[in-house]
């Protein structure tokens, strides 16, 4: 089967969404942003299937998405991880912070773990330069890291979930 | 270009009084003064869009430079287009390209054509001024025709102009931004789930490496020192009036009886003519439109079938239209299938044994040799590989070819004796034509009186015509560069939907703009003037010819006496038709 010839049903709220503002300016990007509100980020298959409805290319969705830090290609964890790379954050070690998550969870950034609970993003300046370095995981801060105190903070959330995290 | 009344305006060039079009940008009106400036992104056929920054001029009263590119040009304007200091910025600019650019140009299949390292080399570059910060990027071969190596992309996005506003296929586009923009296709699949129809415009485009033909030179020159095969070789219609180019020979000179002679110097054991493949496809296809048009006029208008990008577009965007196509093979394939049957059993070689090399001015022939079951009707595949004219110019100087002094030689026979009809294949029109003069025999029981048909020649992007045959009036319709034809298909579309008769009763259709002589595979630098100058080195070629029409080529003649029967004879059916089928746009 080819992906042409899927049916993916766009959501009725996403319909009714392009029905009311079809001929805003901006368009695009408002659709966009209600899709992502709904699933997280953009699944390509909705993507494509908007590419269908809209009579847009598809190469012009994903010129778009790509060029906007907001638009993610991939589905978030249960627990985003910011990590803030504003001037204090980078000055006070916030690649080490980084690092050291990317190492704990066993991904880059702009990625997922596999079981879906932890994704890590950079984030500029969060207003905490106070604290530096800081990272937010959903809307909590966290500030004066070290980075020893990386495992504990992440335990909290995979303990939550009934979970434990892998350290090789 | 219209020939509206414009007004002019004077302008001061480098202190030189100059009266040009109101409307022009700095850079244009330098060119009308034989001023040129230096740019890396602006090309004639495309939109401006600045992205180089080279081609930045002085303007009188401006604290900055401005890009001439986008700059338009005012009254009394004075501007500065070169001097020492405009040197060294324009110096730096070309720096800073070549710092995430990858010194790779030893290996380059654009090493010698490259615009980048040429400016590299009169800018006085001889050494990397700035660290150099090169991204790392697989190159993506999957179409085995188009190959992208976005490590190498400058970002000027002119192939993403020519893709999007010109050929309106969308294959290509940037993703990201900054440092970290490139090019990919749709959304970073490979570039044979996209929407890509192989057509190469965006290879005839760049000014570097960044897309490029897939070369397959090495395969050919194995096969030429392989004793257990038999090379044979044909040139498409289009690469005669082309090639020349190459070895300081006018754009439009033929060179068809040097070229036949090189290609036997490099090795092959037989050389054809593509030509003679394009008489074949008009007898077969003049017949299909009679018969249509006298037996089955729901199916008219009748498509031309022989640009493989053209079909695979088709294929893609149009799966309702399929049965308005030609099914007659391209020449080329003909030619391929002819060789392995006719060709072999009259001259008792294993057609296992033949290696069939076709010269194409074309990037999606490469595509088209494998595309269907059909295209190995001879029980092998018909066409072994697919070079581009520009891989044969590599080839002739590899092989130490001294093409100018090369005496002319014939083809072989029969399957490299031309009409003048089979020639203009080669330019958009042309196939047109060329049924014309032969639907026009079918129809009438006599040839044309005026052979040539003006009203279809030219570059506009859309030519109409009625032709009078008899008392009948055939509506045909010509479209050349993916855009154009776009608007025809909603036309048809719209007529089926609405139950009325179609405006048309024939339509040729042409991927790249200007047809096969301004083709993918070309020589660089293709512009208006080249695809005029090439298309009448091929109109010239077609009056040279004793033969005018395809049904009075005696070769022609001879291979349907002994071999094929009639036209839509059941062994043409077997041989020289094939089958469309719908295709996803995105394979991904």
């Amino acid at each position: 089967m080819t992906m042409q010839k899927e049916e993916i049903k766009l959501p009725n709220e996403i319909i009714e969404y392009i029905e009311k503002n079809s001929n805003k300016k901006g368009f695009e990007i408002m659709i966009l942003h209600k899709i992502q509100e709904i699933y997280g980020y953009v699944p390509r298959k909705i993507a494509m299937e908007l590419s269908r409805k809209l009579n847009i290319p598809l190469a012009k969705i994903y010129g778009i998405i790509t060029f906007y830090h907001i638009f993610k290609l991939n589905k978030p964890g249960k627990y985003r991880i910011s990590v803030c790379m504003g001037t204090a954050c980078y000055l006070k070690g916030g690649e080490d912070i980084l690092g050291e998550i990317e190492n704990i969870l066993g991904i880059g950034v702009n990625s997922t773990t596999e079981d879906g609970i932890f994704s890590i993003e950079i984030v500029r300046c969060i207003g905490c330069c106070g604290i530096a370095p800081a990272i937010v995981i959903n809307n909590k801060v966290y500030g004066n890291l070290k980075k020893d105190q990386l495992i504990e903070i992440l335990s909290e959330y995979t303990k939550i979930e009934g979970k434990e995290i892998k350290n090789d | 270009m219209t020939e509206k009344e414009k007004n002019k305006i004077k302008i001061l060039i480098n202190k030189k009084e100059i009266e040009v079009d109101e409307n022009l940008t700095i850079l244009d009106a330098a060119k009308h003064a034989r001023i040129k400036i230096p740019t890396l992104c602006k090309h004639e056929d495309l939109h401006a869009t600045g992205a180089c920054g080279i081609c930045v001029v002085k303007v009188e009263g401006m604290k900055k430079l401005v890009r001439s590119c986008t700059t338009p040009i005012q009254e009394n304007m004075s501007i500065i287009t070169h001097d020492a200091e405009l040197h060294e910025v324009r110096k730096n600019v070309i720096e800073l390209i070549l710092s995430n650019h990858p010194n790779e140009c030893l290996t380059c299949l654009r090493n010698g054509s490259c615009e980048l390292q040429r400016f590299a080399e009169e800018f006085g570059i001889r050494e990397k001024f700035f660290k150099p910060l090169i991204v790392e990027k697989s190159k993506d071969l999957s179409t085995k025709a188009i190959v992208v190596d976005a490590k190498k992309c400058i970002k000027c996005g002119r192939c993403v102009d020519v893709c999007q506003k010109i050929q309106e296929v969308w294959a290509l586009e940037f993703i990201n931004r900054g440092f970290d923009m490139r090019i990919a296709p749709a959304g970073d699949i490979l570039l044979s789930d996209s929407p890509c129809i192989k057509c190469g415009q965006c290879s005839a485009h760049c000014p570097v490496g960044a897309l490029i033909e897939y070369e397959e030179t090495d395969k050919v020159w194995n096969a030429l020192r392989d004793e257990n095969l038999y090379p044979v070789v044909q040139i498409a219609p289009a690469v005669r009036v082309a090639f020349g180019e190459s070895f300081g020979l006018l754009p439009g000179t033929i060179t068809t009886k040097k070229i036949y002679a090189l290609l036997r110097k490099l090795g092959f054991k037989a050389v054809f003519d593509t030509n003679f493949g394009a008489d074949v496809t008009i007898m077969e296809e003049a017949t299909e439109f009679y018969e249509r048009y006298q037996l089955n006029r729901n199916k008219l208008p009748l498509i031309t079938s022989c640009c493989p990008s053209w079909v695979d577009y088709l294929e893609k965007y149009y799966p309702e239209l399929i049965e308005h196509f030609s099914t007659v093979k391209s020449p080329h394939q003909i030619t391929g299938v002819l060789t392995k049957t006719y060709f072999a059993q009259k001259n008792n070689i294993d057609p296992g044994k033949i290696f069939m090399v076709s010269i194409m001015p074309c990037t999606a022939k490469k595509y088209e040799i494998s595309r269907t079951d059909e295209m190995f009707a001879s029980g092998f595949q018909d066409v072994d590989v697919s070079l581009t004219t520009r891989e044969l110019v590599r080839m002739a100087y590899s092989g130490g070819i001294d093409f100018e002094r090369l005496e002319e030689e014939e083809p072989d026979e029969i399957l490299g004796n031309y009409s003048g009809a089979g020639t203009i294949f080669g330019t958009t029109g042309g196939v047109m034509e060329a049924a014309l003069r032969t639907a026009y025999y079918l129809f009438t029981g006599k040839n044309l009186e005026k052979i040539e048909l003006n009203e279809i020649r030219g570059l506009d992007g859309i030519k109409k015509a009625n032709i009078k045959v008899d008392s009948k009036e055939i509506k045909v319709c010509i479209a050349h560069g993916i855009g154009n034809i776009k608007k025809v298909l909603d036309e048809i579309k719209e007529s089926k939907t609405k139950k009325v008769k179609p405006p048309y009763d024939f339509i040729e259709v042409m991927a790249c703009p200007g047809g096969c002589v301004a083709g993918g595979g070309q020589p660089y630098q293709i512009s208006d003037k080249l695809r005029i100058q090439r298309s009448n080195g091929i109109y010239n070629d077609d009056k040279q010819q004793q033969v005018r029409f395809s049904h009075e080529n005696p070769m022609v003649k001879k291979l349907y006496e002994e071999f094929l029967g009639k036209p839509l004879s059941k062994k043409s059916h077997q041989l020289l038709h094939t089958k469309y089928k719908p295709r996803p746009i995105y394979y991904k």
